[in-house]
């Protein structure tokens, strides 16, 4: 059924919803389908375009590199989604409790957001390479040194940014259900557990979801602050897709199969978690 | 009561301490941009005192060597033109999707979600090739891409909003004779104004820090961004002058600075408006 006003509105079309549409169509639907026909054929630039069918993506699944980053990819979103929404449920949850979300507090915590990938990348870089210059290290030792650098600085830049989240949760939550339960003689761990995160669920799942995106598709920070050195040990996925791409001639069609492939991962975790975080959300 | 004061006042000096440690890397960045090159990597903790201070020459070595001052304004170039057009643009398509609901706007709509959930790198190259054939390798061609890439997000906040405002109102001004764009721009604008505010702080955000597509698609001959400029800074071989870096930095940090202390209701809402993204 189609209302008086959308009727007027239809014919509008070329005002309202084309510009976005031209823009969406040159910005991202053709880049889009032109990226998924380009990761079936070798070329060097869009017009040499050769079909090589699936090539591209036994190259992307036989490069170590790829796996490489791949596996160092999981493990950073898995270690950074757990720091970040502890820590920042935590903080978020003391400072609701005890100075009722204290702005100033609030205001530093989340300040860290605001500054880009790549200042950060280099904000890190100094305070990183002068602790272990202590050692006589740099961030660049090995792998493992610039993948923990790296969880330090994304906590660092996250936590406050979720945290505001948890408080805005925290502060809508009914205060007689907390009451209630500590009536029928809940324990604090109990009313933690039992009360208050089923309560928090919906904030859980917009924050977890937001941290393991984010951890996914990390690039900036990863090139200012590694660069994937030594010897791509530190690269994340974002970065292996770019530098396969640019650094590698000969493997545009490669890089494009993992660009691919990284999307699908992409997309299945939003998928996935939507599905599995929003029927476990509890009303009070 | 004196009781609960005092535990406050034990956790405002916690979380004070804590405050102190978080923004510490910043503090670190302020004191070594007044320091020599080679005393920065010998002893980043050090206070610049004696030789090892160099006063501004920091400062103005950065400048010369990124131009800066060139790069912040193509930042502002880019970011106010993106995100007006993207307010714009977006919150009109947005009205025209939840009030026509017909099979084409549906289908819009789903494709506005789906590019949501696309990361830049599955583009990155034909979007760089597309830039480039169409020659919007310029900052003004950055907002069209900017429009198209960054759509997704402000349709799918406005068209919730729209979705709550009754029609009635329109339905009455239409009845009074006003034209469908004056219906939009002086009825459902107003009444759209807090999230536009939300999606303006959410893109500016996103743009004025956005190191990959600016970088892949401008003309880097005559065009670069701040966070271009300061990455750049790495010259090959991957050596870095330090010093310039930090004064660098320092510049790209008070701007943001700024803007936090302006605008810091709105930032926080708009991070609440984009939460919704899940």
């Amino acid at each position: 059924m189609i209302t008086m006003v959308g009727k007027a509105i239809r014919k509008w079309w070329g005002v309202f919803a084309l510009p976005t549409f031209a823009a969406f169509v040159i910005g991202f639907l053709i880049p889009f389908v032109m990226g998924i026909y380009l990761s079936f054929t070798k070329f060097t630039t869009v017009t040499n375009a050769r079909w090589v069918g699936l090539r591209n993506f036994s190259g992307v699944f036989s490069d170590k590199e790829f796996i490489h980053a791949l596996i160092l990819t999981v493990a950073f979103t898995v270690v950074t989604t757990i720091i970040v929404n502890v820590v920042g449920f935590s903080i978020a949850y003391m400072l609701t409790k005890t100075l009722k979300g204290s702005n100033l507090f609030r205001s530093v915590f989340f300040m860290p957001n605001l500054i880009g990938g790549i200042v950060l990348g280099y904000i890190w870089l100094l305070l990183l390479n002068g602790v272990l210059s202590y050692w006589g290290r740099s961030i660049t030792f090995s792998g493992t040194y610039g993948f923990w650098g790296m969880v330090l600085l994304v906590s660092w830049q996250q936590i406050g940014y979720m945290m505001i989240i948890y408080i805005a949760g925290l502060q809508s939550m009914p205060g007689d259900v907390i009451e209630a339960s500590s009536v029928d003689g809940a324990n604090g761990s109990q009313t933690m557990f039992q009360v208050i995160i089923p309560l928090m669920m919906p904030s859980i799942t917009v924050c977890s979801f937001l941290t393991v995106t984010n951890g996914f598709k990390l690039f900036d920070q990863n090139l200012a602050l590694t660069n994937g050195a030594p010897s791509n040990n530190s690269e994340l996925l974002a970065l292996n897709i770019y530098r396969t791409f640019y650094g590698r001639v000969g493997f545009e069609g490669v890089g494009q199969a993992k660009a691919v492939v990284f999307f699908i991962i992409v997309a299945a975790i939003v998928l996935i978690q939507n599905r599995l975080t929003t029927s476990k959300e509890v009303t009070a | 009561m004196s009781e609960r004061m005092k535990h406050s006042g034990l956790w405002a000096t916690l979380f004070a301490a804590i405050s102190l440690i978080w923004i510490f890397p910043i503090v670190l960045v302020l004191i070594n941009s007044f320091k020599d090159k080679t005393y920065i990597s010998q002893n980043a903790f050090s206070i610049p005192l004696g030789k090892a201070f160099v006063g501004m020459s920091n400062y103005t070595r950065g400048v010369e060597r990124t131009n800066l001052i060139e790069s912040f304004g193509w930042t502002v170039v880019v970011t106010v033109g993106s995100v007006a057009l993207i307010l714009l643009c977006t919150s009109m398509c947005a009205w025209w999707i939840v009030r026509v609901d017909n099979a084409a706007a549906k289908t819009l709509y789903l494709l506005f979600l789906f590019n949501m959930i696309v990361p830049f790198q599955m583009v990155m190259f034909t979007l760089s090739k597309i830039a480039d054939m169409l020659s919007l390798n310029t900052p003004w061609g950055l907002w069209v891409l900017y429009l198209g890439f960054g759509a997704g997000l402000a349709v799918f906040i406005f068209t919730g909003v729209v979705k709550s405002i009754p029609q009635e109102l329109e339905e009455a001004a239409m009845i009074d004779g006003a034209s469908v764009p004056r219906i939009f721009f002086e009825i459902v604008v107003p009444i759209m104004r807090p999230s536009i505010i939300s999606v303006a702080i959410l893109q500016t955000m996103w743009i004025w820090n956005d190191f990959l597509l600016p970088y892949l698609t401008l003309d880097m001959s005559k065009y670069k961004t701040m966070p271009i400029a300061i990455q750049y800074l790495k010259g090959g071989y991957g050596s870095v002058d330090m010093g310039a870096m930090m004064g660098c930095l320092v510049l790209a940090i008070v701007p943001i600075v700024v803007f936090y202390i302006v605008c810091q209701k709105y930032i926080i809402k708009g991070v609440m408006a984009g939460a919704v993204k899940g």
